[in-house]
């Protein structure tokens, strides 16, 4: 194509720059067109994305670096981190299993009914994210069905931790189920066949054989479901009640301080869950860039 | 696939005149039982024991806590059902929702379509970062994303302050705290649907069509329009569709940027807490409900899209 270009550049009288914007390919748009549309979307993308990003660390660090760190002293803060790290270790953790076991029951086998199953286990993604924490307000509130039972036995789940990681876990659940079940497919049980002939039992075979095979995509799954459980808001906040130090995580702390016009704090915490987010792209970028065959749906989410 | 076949044949070849020997019974019984199984036989273990872990973690985490919802619903008297879905702030709250997600779904139509179309055709430096921002607003957390976004557009810092009416431009626009600063919220949340739902379907273009087109004589803007964005329609409706979906149940990046006020800028998802705030249960269980009802119908839609696009075009 390029010595196409050069072609008519002999026997065109025009002057060459000229020429860049007379011709163009049949099958690609003219220079300034190609330009113009890199120009729209690099600025959209600026504007829209990247410039949210920047403010965050910018209004963190506004009132200096002392100001920034002593955002983290305060008590609340640190009890808000402690708490979303702890939400994260156990909803993870559950929905790692359940994907794993979901994948393998999904991916492995043929039987009727399945792709109604698929459907049901990406339901939490179209479901509100408010609508998903108050579901288990009707169910553990005070009103709800196990609620007059709960306060009779003086079990809390309701704006208590319980609520939060069930929350969590819901609007987390598809996340490492439905990266592992094309991927699983695509793998076909080939492996685990000629694995389960050379006489491995079941466990060994998965162990030995599935996980290996598995194990990017799973981290990939693993990363984004820890992103979205760490940084969840609106199901944890119908369900956390909103109190200061016990039941508040990064995120509702962040939107009280944000409410006090502490913005220099709300930032703070802010920008350690912007770093999550950038570090989790980072990892997700390199994993699709490393092993983009070993990972299934790599451009749907 | 391959091995199971030729495992099963010698196997009913060898059952066969068995059964015809022991007599009828067990050949009547033996061919109908394959046919009726559940499962297809596999020597893979294990399928009862996940298949049983995944039905219950899915009913007792997703299924019930859905189920209490619709029951609650469906236990209210009808007259009071139709008095809280027919109220005017619930009815404006659904309105302020669907409204500005439509908007927002069709702006990230046009500008959802340059992103990626930008990403797949050019070569330009920095396009792989531009490439892995764009997953940004999945991993960014909805409520750091609000506060963000407020303060860029709020009056006294950033873009609210250039647009306003002591900002260089003196344009007296307020973009915070108005039906626009949701817009925007939504569009942010909303952009990698659009982006990542077209962008494989055009990266898999056959761009032999685009050069049939050239050689019949189509200019640039004709092979765009009549060869190559027809092809994409399936993606971009089940992209639209996605960023709808999720712009209309979005809370926390709203809510920030968003004045709150009844009738005028409160979100669907916002009166649903303020109701249970309030301990109105009912009136939260038919909000909800109605969301959850649109999310379904939604879903469905964008499965009858992507249906309609396999027989049209192969697989998406």
């Amino acid at each position: 194509m390029a010595i196409f270009e050069q072609d008519v550049a002999v026997y065109d009288s025009r002057r060459p720059d000229e020429l860049h914007y007379a011709h163009s390919r049949p099958t690609s748009e003219a220079r300034w067109v190609k330009w113009t549309l890199i120009g729209i979307g690099v600025a959209f993308m600026l504007l829209v994305v990247v410039l949210p990003l920047l403010v965050v660390f910018i209004e963190a660090f506004r009132k200096g670096v002392g100001a920034y760190f002593a955002a983290f002293v305060d008590r609340d803060a640190r009890a808000a981190i402690g708490l979303t790290l702890l939400v994260a270790a156990i909803s993870v953790p559950l929905n790692l299993v359940f994907g794993v076991a979901a994948a393998w029951a999904l991916a492995k086998f043929e039987f009727k009914g399945k792709t109604f199953l698929t459907t049901l286990i990406d339901l939490p993604f179209s479901v509100s994210p408010v609508v998903s924490g108050m579901v288990y307000v009707l169910i553990f509130g005070a009103q709800g069905w196990f609620g007059p039972w709960l306060e009779a036995h003086h079990i809390k789940i309701i704006f208590a931790i319980p609520a939060i990681v069930l929350a969590t876990i819901f609007v987390t659940f598809p996340f490492i189920a439905r990266e592992l079940i094309p991927l699983m497919q695509d793998q076909g049980a080939q492996d685990e066949e000629a694995a389960l002939s050379l006489g491995a039992t079941g466990w060994q075979t998965f162990w030995r054989v599935t996980l290996p095979n598995i194990k990017w995509g799973l981290l990939y799954g693993v990363l984004l479901c820890n992103a979205r459980a760490m940084g969840e808001f609106g199901a944890v906040s119908v369900v956390s009640g909103h109190i200061r130090g016990l039941t508040n995580t990064m995120p509702l702390h962040i939107e009280t301080l944000y409410n006090e016009y502490d913005f220099a704090g709300a930032f703070a915490v802010a920008s350690l869950l912007a770093l999550l987010a950038l570090v989790t792209l980072i990892v997700k970028t390199i994993l699709e860039f490393r092993f983009g065959d070993e990972l299934a749906g790599t451009r749907k989410h | 696939m391959a091995a199971s076949l030729t495992r099963s044949r010698p196997n009913s070849l060898a059952v066969a005149p068995a059964l015809v020997a022991e007599g009828p019974v067990r050949t009547a019984i033996h061919p109908a039982k394959a046919g009726w199984s559940f499962v297809k036989p596999s020597v893979i273990p294990g399928f009862p024991l996940t298949l049983g872990y995944t039905l219950t973690y899915l009913s007792l985490i997703v299924l019930i806590p859905l189920a209490a919802l619709f029951l609650k619903s469906a236990t209210l008297p009808w007259d009071q059902i139709v008095k809280i879905a027919t109220a005017k702030r619930t009815l404006m709250a659904l309105w302020v929702s669907f409204g500005s997600s439509l908007l927002a779904a069709v702006v990230n139509i046009v500008f959802g379509l340059i992103v990626a179309w930008v990403l797949v055709r050019y070569k330009f430096i920095g396009r792989r970062l531009l490439d892995a921002i764009v997953d940004l607003p999945f991993a960014l957390p909805t409520a750091v994303a609000g506060i963000a976004l407020s303060t860029i557009y709020a009056e006294n810092s950033w873009i609210g302050w250039l647009v306003s009416t002591n900002g260089p431009l003196h344009l007296g626009w307020k973009i915070a705290y108005t039906p626009a600063g949701i817009v925007i919220a939504l569009i942010f949340v909303g952009l990698p649907f659009m982006v990542r739902t077209v962008q494989p379907v055009l990266e898999e273009f056959e761009q032999e069509l685009e050069e049939a087109a050239a050689t019949l004589g189509a200019n640039r803007w004709q092979t765009i329009t009549r060869v190559i964005l027809p092809r994409l329609t399936p993606a971009i409706l089940t992209g639209f569709s996605l960023a709808f979906a999720r712009a209309v149940g979005e809370y926390g990046s709203v809510i920030f940027i968003a004045n709150n006020l009844p009738n005028q800028s409160e979100i669907a998802p916002l009166l649903i807490i303020i109701r249970l705030n309030e301990f109105d249960i009912p009136s939260a269980a038919v909000i909800a409900t109605i969301m959850l009802v649109v999310a379904f119908v939604m879903l469905l839609v964008i499965n009858l899209i992507q249906t309609w696009a396999r027989r049209r075009y192969g697989d998406l």
